[in-house]
């Protein structure tokens, strides 16, 4: 049992890595044919990765990128509406239609600016009204697809049996629905209310889950960094806060305005405390929002670096750049591993706090 | 630097999809999901506890039924104390009815013994007195052959009854 685990472990990492080496290796040979002849930069390369763009690169083999095409979505009030493939700049080599990703050490680094135009002191750039769908859109809608194809029949099979035990993807899933269920909500909330949060606090804790899991796979339509998105993990957090916000009682407002068991010097005259518990309400969702952000880019990065390692020791020399391989790879494994673990601690750390939030916006009458 | 400020791009299409996969989670899957597991929940509950009931009502019947045994084993003592009962009284009572015929018949052969006897006394009576009535005939015959041992006999006799 243990060794077939073992294997398996071997078999997914020696996957994941083979994802990362392609999209990687050749992208230094690409930069010393184009005749810049320039080194290879640890840092910009792990940014690259996480970073999101225009287009899904997948793989760099001699000259030619492999990369998937994303529409790009553009309006300005002179020129309208624009949408075309990612592919039409080339991989930022090429204008297209009066537009060109900003380069390194420009305003806008890496955005679509528009070529004709220059910032308000003749200098900088001017980007367009930009919905294009990056990579990191890509890989949210893909993981939002998996999500309702996977929960729509899971939801008819319950409707169509549901005294009946569950079985296959519905056994899989209905633990973790109950763990959202009783060991989240039901504790946080409170058994009257929970109710009424299931569908947020199940729909965030499935979307983090399968963006962080998508987000360890290298290949298409994973390797992505969506939860590693300060975006994407603001809005999950603002959702928590307007919901924490709008389900509020009087109790609530009077615990952070003048809070029972407070001295009264640390309110009255400097509002002090009333002042930190304000503040509080909005480094709750921000340090939700952060916690999440910064743990599965953290968890990208040390991964990235794992494999950056054998890059830095192959620019010294063949043999250290293989031997180092064995160590690194090693270690990208365990880190794997740890991330997985991470994905799961994650959407269950995010989901518990925001029913901990709900739960203390209205305290449940005992 | 872009990795911590957020791009509304992202923001948008976040938002957009974020919201309209949670309205069609909410109605189309989480909503008959926990509904669903809920009526499950009940319907194992409910099935627990009739469980429990018919399990107590099982109980309750053992019970009752061993009461009921229990009962009919006291009836059956009692009636096989009272049949016993009745049996010695009958023994009894045919005893002392035996006894006391016994007594009646001993009694009755006592008397008819005692009133035979007495009938033999009267009878054996009667005949001692005709016997000596001859005896005495025969020895008067004999002593009254001389006149004058008649005579003073006669009056003897006579002075015997006078007194009498």
């Amino acid at each position: 049992m243990s060794r077939r685990i073992l294997s398996f472990g071997f078999l997914v990492a020696a996957l994941l890595t083979a994802g990362h080496l392609f999209g990687s290796a050749p992208k230094e040979q690409h930069d010393s044919a184009d005749g810049k002849k320039t080194k290879f930069e640890p840092g910009k390369f792990i940014l690259d990765h996480v970073m999101d763009s225009y287009e899904w690169h997948i793989m760099t083999a001699g000259k030619t990128h492999v990369s998937i095409p994303l529409p790009v979505i553009l309006y300005t009030k002179e020129k309208g509406l624009d949408v075309f493939f990612s592919s039409r700049f080339h991989h930022g080599h090429e204008t297209w239609k009066g537009y060109r990703i900003a380069g390194e050490g420009e305003d806008n680094e890496g955005k679509i600016v528009l070529t004709d135009r220059k910032g308000a002191e003749g200098s900088g750039t001017v980007r367009p009204i930009d919905l294009s769908i990056t990579k990191t859109v890509t890989a949210m809608l893909v993981s939002m697809i998996f999500i309702l194809l996977i929960f729509l029949p899971v939801a008819r099979k319950y409707l169509k049996n549901s005294t009946r035990a569950p079985s296959g993807l519905q056994s899989l899933l209905e633990p973790v629905i109950l763990f959202v269920r009783d060991d989240i909500a039901k504790p946080s909330i409170g058994d009257k209310r929970y109710e009424k949060f299931m569908p947020f606090l199940l729909t965030v804790f499935f979307f983090i889950l399968f963006n962080n899991l998508l987000g360890v796979i290298p290949i298409p339509p994973g390797g992505a960094n969506v939860t590693g998105n300060v975006a994407i993990t603001g809005i999950l957090a603002l959702a928590t806060f307007i919901i924490t916000t709008f389900s509020t009682d009087r109790k609530y407002w009077i615990h952070i305005f003048n809070a029972p068991g407070v001295p009264w010097w640390l309110k009255f005259p400097i509002p002090l405390m009333p002042f930190i518990e304000l503040l509080g309400v909005f480094i709750k969702p921000l340090v939700l929002c952060i916690r999440l952000f910064a743990n599965m880019l953290a968890g990208h990065f040390i991964a990235l670096s794992f494999i950056v390692l054998i890059f830095i020791f192959g620019q010294l020399s063949w043999i250290a750049g293989y031997g180092s391989s064995v160590i690194s790879i090693t270690f990208y494994i365990f880190m794997l591993f740890l991330e997985l673990l991470v994905c799961f601690i994650q959407a269950y750390v995010f989901t518990l706090l925001s029913a901990i939030y709900f739960g203390m916006a209205k305290e449940e009458h005992h | 630097m872009g990795l911590i400020s957020p791009d509304y791009g992202t923001i948008f299409w976040m938002v957009l999809a974020f919201s309209v996969v949670f309205f069609i989670l909410r109605k189309y899957a989480w909503g008959p999901i926990m509904k669903m597991l809920k009526e499950r929940e009940q319907s194992i509950e409910n099935a627990l506890q009739s469980a429990e009931m018919a399990r107590e009502e099982m109980a309750r019947l053992k019970g009752s039924h061993e009461e009921m045994m229990h009962e009919a084993r006291m009836e059956r003592e009692k009636l096989m104390e009272e049949a016993r009962r009745i049996k010695e009284q009958m023994i009894d009572r045919a005893r002392d009815e035996a006894s006391q015929e016994t007594v009646k018949l001993l009694e009755q052969a006592r008397r008819h013994i005692e009133s035979e006897k007495l009938q033999a006394v009267s009878e054996i009576r009667d005949q001692v007195a005709s016997l000596s009535v001859e005896i005495a005939e025969k020895i008067l015959r004999k002593q009254l052959k001389d006149r004058k041992e008649q005579e003073s006999l006669i009056k003897d006799q006579l002075h015997d009854l006078k007194l009498n």
